[in-house]
């Protein structure tokens, strides 16, 4: 439990900058919501008016002894009571349903334009916090769609309506009636007040005790090793008592606050015999009035009290609404240029002119960088770890964008070119194979259409993933859980490769991974890198002793520079840089190589 | 529902107030129910038109049951539900006792997020059943008693007319909220995949770019919101269903109190007090009946999540002082024996560890290397038995391991774990861990060994800075200086490095060497690591290959033999040159 600081903003429940972009949202269901709340306006009546009729019953009726007209009431109290049913059961499903489909547009709204962010933004920000954005930050928005509007409103008619009745019934005894009104709403806010500070108390404390236990509980092994669980057990106690005791203290403020609410409406209770009795006696108001009158004060006391629960949604809401915006509003994009050029044969020549490149400005990684690639030509790119080597393939498919010099393909600067076509030509595998939940189709085709199900498999056979994939129980359609857990690091691998493949780019550019497999699957991979290069021009950060052995270029990258250039033959008789990578890296592999 | 009577014992513990808590709810039932009653009179009497002093009185009257009724209801929560917190204070101790004292093993087992959920949500649906759960039964059990048998006392048909609607409405609350929560789980299901979306595209987001398959993937993601949306309108319809079916049902109970009681009313065989007394009394059994069926459900889900805890609560310590421990061994000096070590983190899974045997004598340094997952740090863990052995013995002064209390044990071995953990606490602390007083000299003594003195010279507040998230956050090599700070300052007999410079540049390493082999004079200590530098020192070095002991001996000797320790070292001698070079 990170205490995400941005996460716990809970500031104003009213902003009207935030309310009237959240309206916007609103606002292609605007009809729905006249209609809702003009049937709450009808709805709010049907509540109080039984009171009303039950008054007529007993005035009218009762007193007088008419059996039909008793049943004539009571037939319409049933009909108000069916009708108020049925009309809540579609309002309340209806406004939920609106509710719901705004923040969906909203959840797909923030999620596209998350698509749209560049690497830049996925570097600083955690995902998780991101996650949170589109999943828990929106949901909380939901209750101020559904209910929040919506309720307000009928609470309010609800009010409106009890109030109407009863002065329409007798006026004075009406007021005499709400003159506890005053002291139920200082009362209800001063406890929402004080719930509120204990609560936030209570929040505190349980933060402590969670992320105590969640320390805790990864460092479990430093407590038991350091023989510290007596004291931790002590820790644990006084930590989790603070929020026992937090817990208690909100307890004693609900327990005040239920029977002095129960209490007040007792007290009118009273006032209602005490001063309608006397009106009574005085002959100006009947005993059905006074009856109603009992009815009326259980009705209203409920809408007040939550009219006052609707602040702690509205708070919620435009402090989800606030962190929401703020990532609307980042716009760490890589912008697409306005009139893009058009390559229509994409020849696959590379050009690195005069190339700066940093993450963080100063800091540059790439400085200087100047080579040419020719159309189908393989590249090597060597160095220790740190010396640019990513960066250099992070900047060609414009995943950033370089700070000095150019990068051209096919003689075109790649910031002219519409990012979609340039990323269409250009494929990347990276060194950790990223797998998506789905099918083994679905993760070498991406969902793209133009790749047919024929091609799919073709690309499996060429990168010699098609073996395995046949012994599967589903084949292609077997499915792939979470980052692939169920497949080994080099059908992992294969995988990526035939996605590559089936994509068929121009250009391809290839991380090669490290982590070492068994022999067998290394011939396997071999194999399908030397087809994956074939016919294309290809830039691979090698690993591999027969990828460099066989590029026509390599790259030599040492501290951000490119320091040596040339085939491998070249390269080791310089005895340089490449010389002693050779022997650090490479060299092992001929070892196993001619074994 | 058995294993809910593994809460007697809590209820035991506060049986005097739940008692009160009990006899508090019964006498505020009471006074609550008394005030229909005075209705019932002044209507009665109103009709024949009684003085107005004695309708002050009943005024008078009902204020007053209303205030005995609300100081006993503040009483029952001051009873009731403060026990449930106390009783849920004590399930979490028991808990957290019994976590701390669960081996290794259980924690990669189950991940931290679990573990939580079960301290969390579980523990807190069974506080539930404990407080508001106990509370509304005994209430509605009495207030129904009461109330039922006055308002057969006034008319027994009329009662028995009026109230046929209300179980009914038990049923109904009871079936509903049990689907609702049924849905719910189903929503969450479709939550969870929706976050796994999202979580898995934000990582995968270089992938996605390089495809150019961002509209697929909000394609995507818009079907599951979808789906997440057509989820939750179930469980709203269902919802929707809730509020209307809860006032049609007490409607008409009060709608029957109308006809049926007006026309006794009518015919003279019931007053018109007596019906306003029927209608209030409905109103006073609607809440318990609607809670009869919510206290169902939360029941139900108390008695699944005390089972959840049970699983927990059983697991077994494994690692813990036996009959075998011999509790005469009060301190350990640091002869170290392996004898065909074998070890195996599960049955069916390869062995880490193959027939291993080696001696440590007390008071040498020996350095283990070897390539990534060949058992380094399973062997040392051994040693402080986060793990017991599978196969062969491990004998600590000629005692084996398990004879010696695990106190006795971990209390003379300085561990300096791979991973670098620190607790969100003072440096001071921190480093303090392992020792029950505050002595600052000692902070200053093995921080100066650690190299970690320079560096909190720089701190905010010194030693007293705090760590992690509401403090500062140390570098990798600041971690490691201070995680072996800690480990120095139990004054151990054993120290234990695993890897624990890796972080730490070369030069420092070097001081930090040197100062520590003062510091060991006496003492055994063993060094994990990657680094030819580091180990080159040692008493005695071995390589561990798959398992295996592959190759063991002094820096000289091993490089000589030409094997993997004399690759290592060859490799890194380049290492060097390439980062010296400009």
């Amino acid at each position: 439990m990170a205490a995400d600081k941005e996460d716990e903003i809970l500031g104003k429940a009213y902003d009207s900058h935030l309310m009237k972009r959240l309206m916007g949202y609103v606002k292609p269901y605007n009809k729905y919501i006249v209609a809702a709340i003009l049937l709450n306006i009808l709805v709010a009546a049907l509540g109080p008016i039984r009171p009303y009729l039950t008054k007529i019953a007993i005035d009218d009726y009762i007193v007088t002894k008419n059996y039909d007209g008793l049943l004539f009431i009571s037939a319409l109290l049933a009909g108000s009571l069916f009708l108020q049913a049925i009309i809540q059961f579609f309002l309340t499903y209806y406004t939920q349903l609106m509710g719901q489909k705004i923040i969906y547009d909203l959840r797909i709204k923030l999620f596209a334009h998350v698509q749209k962010l560049a690497l830049r933004f996925f570097d600083k920000t955690p995902i998780g916090r991101t996650v949170t954005r589109v999943t828990n930050d929106v949901e909380s928005l939901n209750e101020l769609f559904s209910s929040g509007i919506v309720m307000v409103f009928s609470d309010l008619f609800i009010i409106f309506w009890i109030f109407l009745f009863m002065f329409l019934m007798a006026w004075d005894l009406s007021l005499v009636t709400l003159s506890v009104l005053p002291v139920l709403i200082y009362g209800t806010f001063l406890f929402r007040r004080k719930v509120r500070e204990a609560y936030r108390d209570e929040r505190k404390h349980l933060a402590r005790l969670n992320s105590y236990m969640q320390e805790h509980v990864s460092g479990m092994s430093i407590v038991q090793l350091f023989t510290n669980e007596k004291i931790e057990n002590e820790k644990y106690a006084g930590i989790s008592g603070d929020y026992r005791k937090a817990k208690i203290n909100a307890v004693f403020y609900y327990a005040i606050f239920y029977p002095v609410v129960e209490l007040l409406s007792s007290i009118a209770i009273a006032l209602i015999i005490w001063y309608g009795g006397g009106n009574i006696l005085q002959g100006t108001i009947t005993i059905g009035v006074l009856v109603a009158f009992l009815q009326y004060t259980e009705m209203f006391f409920r809408p007040i009290r939550d009219l006052s629960e609707k602040y702690n949604i509205m708070q919620t809401a435009m402090a989800s609404s606030e962190r929401i915006f703020k990532l609307l509003d980042d716009n760490t994009f890589i912008k697409n240029p306005e009139t893009p050029e058009k390559i229509d044969v994409v020849e696959g020549s590379i050009e690195f002119k005069n190339v700066w490149f940093a993450y963080n400005p100063g800091e540059f990684v790439l400085k200087d960088v100047s080579f040419k690639i020719n159309s189908g030509e393989t590249v090597a790119i060597v160095g220790a770890t740190g010396a640019g080597k990513t960066s250099l393939i992070n900047i060609l498919t414009r995943f950033y964008d370089i700070e000095k010099g150019s990068i051209c393909v096919d003689g075109v600067d790649i910031r002219t070119i519409d990012k979609r076509e340039l990323r269409h030509f250009i494929s990347i595998v990276l060194q950790d194979v990223f797998l998506f939940s789905g099918t083994i189709k679905s993760n070498i085709d991406l969902g793209s259409p133009h790749i047919t199900e024929e091609q799919v498999i073709e690309a499996a056979k060429t990168v010699g993933a098609h073996e395995f994939i046949s012994k599967l129980p589903n084949l292609y359609n077997e499915e792939v859980k979470e980052k692939g857990a169920t497949l080994s690091v080099g059908q992992k691998q294969l995988i990526s490769f035939a996605r590559a493949l089936a994509y068929n780019p121009q250009i391809l550019v290839l991380d090669e991974a490290t982590s070492s497999i068994d022999t067998e699957t290394e011939a396997l991979i071999q194999k399908a890198i030397e087809k994956l290069l074939t016919g294309r021009t290809s830039i691979v950060i090698a690993h591999r002793l027969s990828t460099i052995q066989n590029a026509d270029k390599i790259l030599v990258m040492h501290k951000g520079e490119l320091r040596e250039i040339g085939t491998h033959q070249e390269l080791l008789a310089k005895r340089g840089i490449y010389y002693k990578l050779y022997q650090l890296q490479y060299k092992d592999q001929e070892i196993i190589k001619s074994a | 529902m058995g294993s809910l009577f593994y809460l007697n014992k809590y209820f035991k513990r506060y049986k005097s107030l739940i008692f009160l808590g009990i006899i508090f709810i019964l006498i505020s039932n009471i006074a609550q129910v008394y005030i229909p009653l005075l209705l019932k009179d002044t209507i009665d009497a109103l009709q024949n038109n009684l003085s107005k002093d004695l309708i002050t009185e009943y005024a008078v009257l009902i204020v007053l049951a209303a205030i005995i009724s609300g100081i006993f209801r503040f009483l029952i929560r001051q009873t009731i539900i403060v026990v449930s917190w106390k009783i849920e204070y004590d399930i979490r101790q028991d808990f957290w006792s019994h976590i701390q004292r669960l081996p290794l093993r259980f924690f990669q087992n189950n991940s931290t997020g679990n573990i939580m959920a079960h301290a969390t949500n579980d523990i807190s649906a069974v506080r539930m059943y404990v407080g508001p759960a106990v509370m509304y039964s005994i209430d509605t059990i009495t207030k129904f008693i009461i109330v039922l048998a006055i308002m057969i006392s006034l008319s027994a048909s009329l009662t028995f007319y009026s109230l046929i609607p209300l179980p009914i409405l038990s049923y109904f609350v009871y079936k509903l909220s049990k689907k609702i929560h049924k849905k719910f789980t189903l929503i969450q299901e479709k939550f969870s995949e929706l976050t796994t979306k999202a979580q898995e595209n934000f990582s995968g987001i270089r992938v996605i770019k390089s495809y150019v398959r961002e509209q697929n993937e909000v394609d995507d993601f818009s079907r599951l919101s979808s789906d997440y949306l057509k989820r939750t309108m179930e469980k709203v319809k269902i919802q929707a269903l809730f509020m209307p079916l809860l006032y049609l049902i007490t409607g008409v109970s009060i709608i029957v109190v109308i006809l049926v009681g007006g026309n006794m009313v009518i015919n003279g065989t019931f007053t018109l007090g007596g019906l306003a007394a029927f209608i209030s009394y409905l109103g006073l059994l609607i809440w318990p009946t609607i809670a009869f069926g919510w206290v169902a459900n939360i029941i139900q889900q108390a008695d699944a999540s005390m089972k959840r805890l049970h699983n927990i609560l059983n697991e077994q310590y494994e690692i813990e002082d036996t009959s075998e421990t011999n509790n005469s061994i009060e301190s350990i000096k640091g002869d170290i024996e392996f004898e065909n070590v074998t070890f195996q983190y599960r049955d069916n899974l390869p062995k880490v560890l193959d027939n291993i045997t080696l001696k440590i004598p007390r008071g040498s340094s020996m350095a283990v290397i070897g390539h990534t997952g060949e058992g380094k740090t399973t062997l040392v863990n051994l040693i402080s038995r986060l793990y017991d052995v599978t196969g062969g013995s491990i004998k600590i002064d000629g005692n084996p391991i398990k004879t010696i209390p695990l106190k006795v044990l971990r209390k003379e071995i300085g561990s300096v774990p791979q991973e670098t953990f620190l607790f969100s606490d003072t440096l001071a602390n921190n480093i303090l861990y392992g020792v029950k007083e505050k002595d600052m000299d000692l902070v200053r003594k093995v921080s100066s060994i650690a190299k970690l003195d320079k560096d909190v010279e720089s701190f905010p507040n010194s030693y007293e800075t705090i760590l992690g998230e509401r403090g500062i956050t140390l570098s990798g090599g600041q971690k490691q200086r201070a995680c072996l700070a800690r480990a120095l300052a139990i004054d151990p007999n054993i120290l234990i490095l695993d890897d624990s410079f890796s972080a730490v540049d070369t030069n420092t390493e070097e001081e930090i060497l040197n100062d520590l082999r003062v510091f060991m004079r006496g003492r055994t200590s063993i060094i994990i690591s990657h680094r030819i530098s580091t180990v080159k020192n040692a008493d005695n070095i071995i390589v561990l290959n798959e398992g295996k002991i592959a190759e063991q001996g002094t820096h000289e000797e091993l490089v000589n033999l030409g094997g993997i320790y004399a690759d290592l070292h060859f490799k890194q001698l380049l290492e060097e040159e390439l980062k010296e070079l400009g």
